[in-house]
């Protein structure tokens, strides 16, 4: 029977039947990190248990990590008790641990793809939502809580019940100056921040296939903001050309063993899925949000919605609220809004090749008068890479400042806060009220490109404008 | 490990109204910086009860009537948003026992679940039913009936609705799954051995 690559995997990494009906599902690949992990291991010695695959867990720190401070201890002493703590961990249960020593910390959902432990055909686990980033490579990969955190080191499985798949084809060619961000939050703006409940997306069709890797994570990492758990994309010949010679990539014999290997997960041509959704490339536009979910997005040129335009009651007392906190006039173009920060990188949107159309457009361009504007690489080797190609000066040339690896003003955890109700065009994930370290600070979701326009207009702006991208 | 069989919660309740309740909202990250989950209680929706300076703001949880409810009522999509298991830990080291909406994020849901937690769906015209009760009596005992699906509360019933894989595990006593994942440990050696990354 044919079957999708989530059948598959689902299939291969099923051990049992638990008593209540879900599955006992092997987790193949752990992901921790600083801020979800700490309390699992204290449930595991309060249990008397071990570390059942300690190889098969590998952990880094970026949520808490300063962004500007790199020597310990750090000056916000619960950051460092955090660092501290993971620390320990990983030594005392054997797990390896990139911390900044290392030179490959980083995001944790860039840090595994980087490394190349992040491969087609397995189960990924990670202790942050964001998790579905893997499945970029054609893995099953899942955002988990504490408790379960705790069920993965101990016995290296959890209990899961099986999800749906819908099938989300994207095909044609998308119009320049439009990027895999817009593609996503066009996504998540037609299927809503819930509509993805129960189901694991599989992001195919020709636009898709014809993404980078990188592309490929920048939309299989926003999935849970549609409230798909999963998301993944079939792993192919750009799968395998990244995952080639990586850290922990399979050599020599094991290679090609593995490369047929991945290449029989793949979903059957004709799988049946539980629902099938198909979008035109050539209609999206750049998108940003203008509310308090992810889901509250338009294009560009569109106008900010207004609650008599709402489609039902929900739908008016959700602009209402969101257009309360946003302080966005209700029916005006979007387009013009006044920015006070710009922040680039996240697991969504920090890999080089981010930066590296970013550094394209701002070359010597300065960033708007009174606009704080910073740029943070999702890794160490991220940063690496856009030093030796120069982009950081570029940026700084610009009026960037060029951080250190991190989660930074993603969820600011670490110094990088709003201030007051400071409006920020972000090229993070999340615009929940507050996200931004400020109880009254306003996120707008976008395309790092359309965070530079942003920048360096000082205002939200269409950046096809701003940096004359011809539309051939 | 012998857990409780819950098969019903019975308390007091309280409406938190709104949908997309996320959980940046039910625990703000900087609350987060922790290594233990003790002390999140008091962070309970912290940004939306209380002004930077400590002052309480209008919210139903800062209303001293409803002090000591144990049933949280919501609306749809709540604890949208990260897997942060602060957020029901925080709702439950708040001192709350059940959550009733009209649906529940996923993870959320299972985070909840683990801990023993119930999260029930309701349609919201019910949920509405039940809210307009408790305001009219915060006094009023509310239990939520896992065995027969429904909520009783003030003469009235209405029907709810669980997973039912969570409802199993709930009224059967094996809510943390960790036991019985433990003991499959032969049969994820085998699984893991026709698996070729799981020895690199
Ligand atoms: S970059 Fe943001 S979304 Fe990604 S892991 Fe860090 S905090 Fe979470």
């Amino acid at each position: 029977m044919a079957k999708s690559l989530f059948q598959k995997v689902w299939d291969s990494h099923s051990v049992r039947k638990l008593a209540n009906g879900q599955t006992q599902l092997l987790i193949g690949t752990h992901l921790i990190h600083e801020v979800t992990s700490p309390q699992a291991f204290g449930m595991l010695r309060d249990l008397g248990l071990k570390v059942a695959y300690p190889h098969r867990t590998f952990a880094t720190v970026d949520h808490i990590v300063p962004t500007d401070q790199f020597v310990e201890p750090y000056a916000d002493p619960l950051a460092q008790a955090m660092m501290d703590e993971l620390r320990k961990n990983c030594a005392d249960n054997n797990v390896t641990f990139f911390d900044r020593a290392s030179g490959k910390q980083g995001v944790v959902h860039i840090v595994g793809p980087e490394q190349g432990i992040t491969q087609p055909g397995t189960t990924i686990a990670c202790g942050d939502s964001h998790t579905s980033t893997h499945g970029a490579f054609g893995a099953i990969a899942f955002g988990i809580g504490t408790s379960q955190v705790r069920d993965v080191l101990a016995t290296q499985t959890m209990a899961l019940g099986a999800l749906k798949v819908r099938r989300i084809e994207v095909s044609g060619k998308l119009p320049p100056g439009v990027y895999a961000k817009d593609v996503i939050l066009h996504i998540i703006r037609q299927l809503g921040v819930n509509g993805g409940t129960g189901f694991a997306y599989e992001y195919a069709g020709s636009t898709i296939d014809g993404f980078s890797m990188e592309e490929r994570m920048t939309v299989c990492n926003m999935s849970i903001e549609g409230g798909a758990r999963v998301g993944y994309v079939n792993p192919d010949e750009t799968t395998f050309a990244y995952l080639k010679g990586r850290p922990y990539s399979p050599t020599g014999a094991a290679w090609d063993a593995a490369v047929a290997n991945w290449k029989s997960y793949a979903s059957d041509a004709g799988a049946v899925y539980d629902d099938v959704v198909k979008l035109d490339a050539a209609s999206i536009a750049p998108t940003v949000t203008w509310g308090i979910n992810p889901a509250q997005g338009i294009s560009i040129l569109e106008n900010i919605p207004s609650p008599e335009t709402a489609t039902s009651a929900d739908d008016k007392a959700g602009i209402i609220e969101a257009l309360e906190y946003m302080k966005l006039p209700a029916g005006a173009p979007i387009k013009g809004t006044k920015i006070d920060v710009a922040f680039l990188g996240s697991c969504t949107n920090g890999r080089l090749s981010d930066f590296q159309e970013v550094a394209k457009f701002v070359k010597g361009r300065k960033v708007a008068p009174g606009v704080k504007a910073i740029a943070v690489p999702g890794s160490q080797i991220v940063a690496l890479q856009c030093e030796k190609l120069g982009i950081d000066k570029i940026l700084a040339d610009a009026g960037f400042e060029w951080r250190a690896a991190g989660c930074s003003m993603c969820l600011a955890m670490n110094p990088d806060k709003l201030v007051g109700d400071q409006l920020c065009a972000s090229s993070s994930n999340r615009n929940f009220k507050g996200r931004q370290g400020s109880t009254t600070g306003r996120t707008v979701l976008m395309s790092p490109v359309m965070v530079a326009a942003a920048a360096v207009t000082g205002y939200i702006a269409d950046a096809r404008e701003v940096f004359s991208v011809a539309n051939n | 490990m012998a857990l409780a069989k819950i098969t019903s919660v019975t308390g007091r309740a309280v409406n938190v109204p709104g949908n997309d309740i996320d959980t940046d909202r039910i625990i703000p990250a900087r609350f987060m910086k922790c290594v233990t989950f003790d002390g999140l209680g008091e962070f309970l929706f912290n940004d939306v009860r209380k002004q930077l300076d400590g002052t309480l703001k209008e919210h139903p949880l800062n209303e001293a009537r409803f002090t000591g409810a144990t049933i949280l009522l919501s609306g749809a999509n709540f604890g949208c948003g990260s897997s942060r298991e602060h957020a029901p830990q925080a709702i439950a080291k708040y001192g709350f026992k059940a959550v009733i909406a009209e649906n529940f994020a996923e993870i959320f849901f299972g985070n909840s679940t683990t801990l023993g937690m119930p999260c029930v769906t309701a349609s919201r015209e019910d949920i509405a039913k039940i809210a307009d009760a408790v305001n009219a009596n915060p006094q009023s005992e509310v239990v939520i009936d896992l065995v027969k699906l429904e909520v009783r509360f003030a003469g009235q019933s209405v029907k709810i609705a669980q997973r039912e894989s969570a409802r199993d595990s709930l009224v059967n006593g094996r809510w943390d799954a960790i036991g019985e994942l433990i003991d499959g440990k032969t049969d994820v050696q085998s699984t893991a051995g026709k698996l070729a990354y799981m020895s690199a």
